[in-house]
């Protein structure tokens, strides 16, 4: 396999600028995400309104494909509901391991669409976990991430 | 004991000719084999010899009056003398097989730590592998002992004015690498041994990365142990070594009970075998034992010297190469390293170039190589770590260098 299809521009470009690259002042959820295999660390933000995530961020370091497919995460999940968002991301994750994809609605599809320049991580089974990190990171803020603090 | 035909000194040392009695390269032709530290490739030598153990000469061992049982037990005990010629210790009752450097740590921390009271102080360094550091924290905890450990500088050598300074009568063990995973650091461990036995503690060096790469004298080093793996060595997985001076072994109570190292069981009473028996509980790893003899015959016949020489020569062409290389950061490795080193190259992950590298068929290890301690000092999360064995040529190092200057085409950088 080319390391073009592994590395796209859209990768480089956002393991380069992350987008969302911040803590978030007040969230309402956050949790912390670790790769003990490569040192990949990761802290996903959220500011969940009424089972949709209103703001979403994250900070950390990380190898190019954990930090683009955070940043990526971060563009797509704002704005959606809790619902859509684990869709997004049984869905991806079916992608990236390789795994039978769901039914996504038609209004989703173009999310998925922009994840699929990290399904070149399939043909590379040890870096995988770097492409799915920020995502279970995710989803471990949504179930158990509530800030104490927080709303 | 059988004495062994010591192998021909090899008349000079050629890793072109070495390579291809590793079979690993003829199935894989273009690997570029970087990793020899986390563990070694092995040559024909030491698979054929342990697949003829088992076709020729295996039975359990210590227990059949019969022939074969008995030729086993023979090629297990000159495995132990074969450990004990390679590490010129004095006798083989000194000689304890174990199934790694890992086991032979929990093995002191367990038996000999065991009779350590609170207050009693074990000093490690920043330059440990974890497999040094978690067995002592274990005993930490179950017996309210102290760890101090010993800094390491900005040039990545031991901080030895603070060894001093934190080395007192409170000190029981002194537990450092001969030479660190991540740098290949040679640690000044002749001026530890001496200032820990003046202090009145002992010293546990783990050989792990030396014994693959310098011929190792636990007497004239004086350590009170020292501990290696056979896999580094080119031998099997899940055999290696702990050399403990007889007198503390014979001290020493088992960790393990079960078989084999006991004299008499009675439900009332049961008594132990002596030192090395007495730490082998149950069957042992005999073919291991058998491999890691055929292994260490093989240094030996290269010889240690001509091994360092080797691993010495590389080592200062890939510290060359990687300085002249723009954007390359070497991690500091103290002046004088051998057999591995770490870099990182700036605007890459350490992860990412692995990968860049493995589509090249070039194989190093990426992440905190089993040191977090030594990579939160350094404020890296992540280093880029080569290491060389016997089969290594200055063209490998060549082939990462051109590796990395893709790597750094593709990000840009």
């Amino acid at each position: 396999m080319d390391l073009r299809e592994l590395y796209q521009d859209i990768i480089l470009d956002h393991g380069r600028h992350p987008r969302n690259f911040h803590a978030l002042a007040a969230p309402s959820h956050f949790a912390h995400g670790h790769n003990p295999l490569c040192g990949d660390k990761v802290t996903v933000y959220l500011d969940i309104v009424d089972g949709v995530v209103a703001d979403v961020s994250f900070d950390g370091q990380g190898c190019a494909i954990s930090v683009a497919s955070a940043s990526l995460m971060t563009e797509i999940l704002k704005g959606k509901t809790l619902d859509d968002a684990r869709l997004l991301f049984n869905n991806f994750h079916a992608s990236v391991t390789g795994g039978p994809p769901n039914n996504l609605p038609e209004e989703l599809e173009d999310d998925a669409e922009r994840l699929h320049v990290l399904t070149g991580v399939k043909s590379y089974p040890a870096r995988v976990k770097c492409a799915t990190l920020a995502w279970h990171t995710f989803e471990a803020a949504v179930r158990e991430g509530q800030h104490a603090g927080g709303a | 004991m059988t004495a062994l035909r010591a192998l021909p000194l090899a008349p000079g040392f050629d890793p072109v000719a070495l390579k291809a009695e590793f079979p690993v390269f003829a199935r894989h032709p273009g690997l570029v084999f970087l990793d020899t530290a986390a563990s070694a490739q092995k040559p024909d030598v030491v698979i054929e010899g342990l697949a003829e153990f088992y076709r020729a000469d295996y039975a359990n061992v210590h227990r059949g009056a019969y022939a074969l049982s008995i030729r086993a037990t023979e090629r297990y005990e000159q495995a132990r003398e074969t450990v004990r010629r390679f590490l010129n210790a004095g006798s083989i009752e000194e000689i304890v097989f174990v199934r790694g450097a890992t086991e032979a740590i929990n093995l002191v921390a367990n038996s000999w730590g065991s009779t350590l009271q609170p207050g009693d102080e074990i000093l490690l360094t920043g330059l440990e592998h974890h497999a040094n550091i978690v067995p002592w924290q274990m005993l930490r905890d179950r017996l309210g002992i102290t760890l101090r450990v010993v800094p390491v500088t900005a040039e990545g050598t031991l901080d030895m004015a603070e060894f001093a300074r934190l080395l007192s009568a409170r000190t029981r063990l002194v537990a450092l690498t001969h030479v660190a995973n991540v740098t290949g650091h040679v640690t000044p461990v002749a001026d530890v041994v001496r200032l820990a036995h003046a202090a009145g503690a002992l010293v546990l060096l783990d050989g792990c990365q030396a014994a693959p790469r310098l011929p190792v004298d636990v007497r004239a080093l004086d350590c009170d142990f020292y501990v290696f793996s056979g896999h580094k060595c080119y031998g099997p997985t899940g055999i290696g070594a702990l050399y403990g001076k007889r007198a503390l072994l014979a001290a020493m109570p088992p960790w393990q009970g079960g078989g084999d190292m006991i004299r008499t069981v009675s439900f009332a009473h049961t008594t132990y075998q002596d030192t090395p028996g007495r730490f082998e509980a149950g069957t042992p790893d005999i073919a291991g034992a058998v491999g890691l003899d055929i292994a260490l015959q093989f240094m030996m016949g290269l010889g240690l010297p001509a091994i360092e020489a080797h691993e010495q020569e590389l080592t200062d062409y890939a510290l060359a190469a990687l300085s002249r290389q723009r954007g390359v950061r070497l991690v500091p490795g103290g002046g004088n390293q051998i057999g591995a080193l770490s870099f990182t190259v700036a605007g890459i992950h350490p992860h990412d170039l692995a990968t860049i590298f493995d589509q090249r068929h070039i194989a190093i290890r990426a992440g905190h190589h089993c040191a977090q301690p030594l990579m939160d000092h350094l404020g890296l999360p992540a280093t880029a770590r080569l290491s060389f064995g016997v089969y290594n040529t200055p063209a490998d190092v060549d082939a990462l260098i051109a590796a990395i200057a893709t790597a750094q085409r593709l990000f840009g950088v």
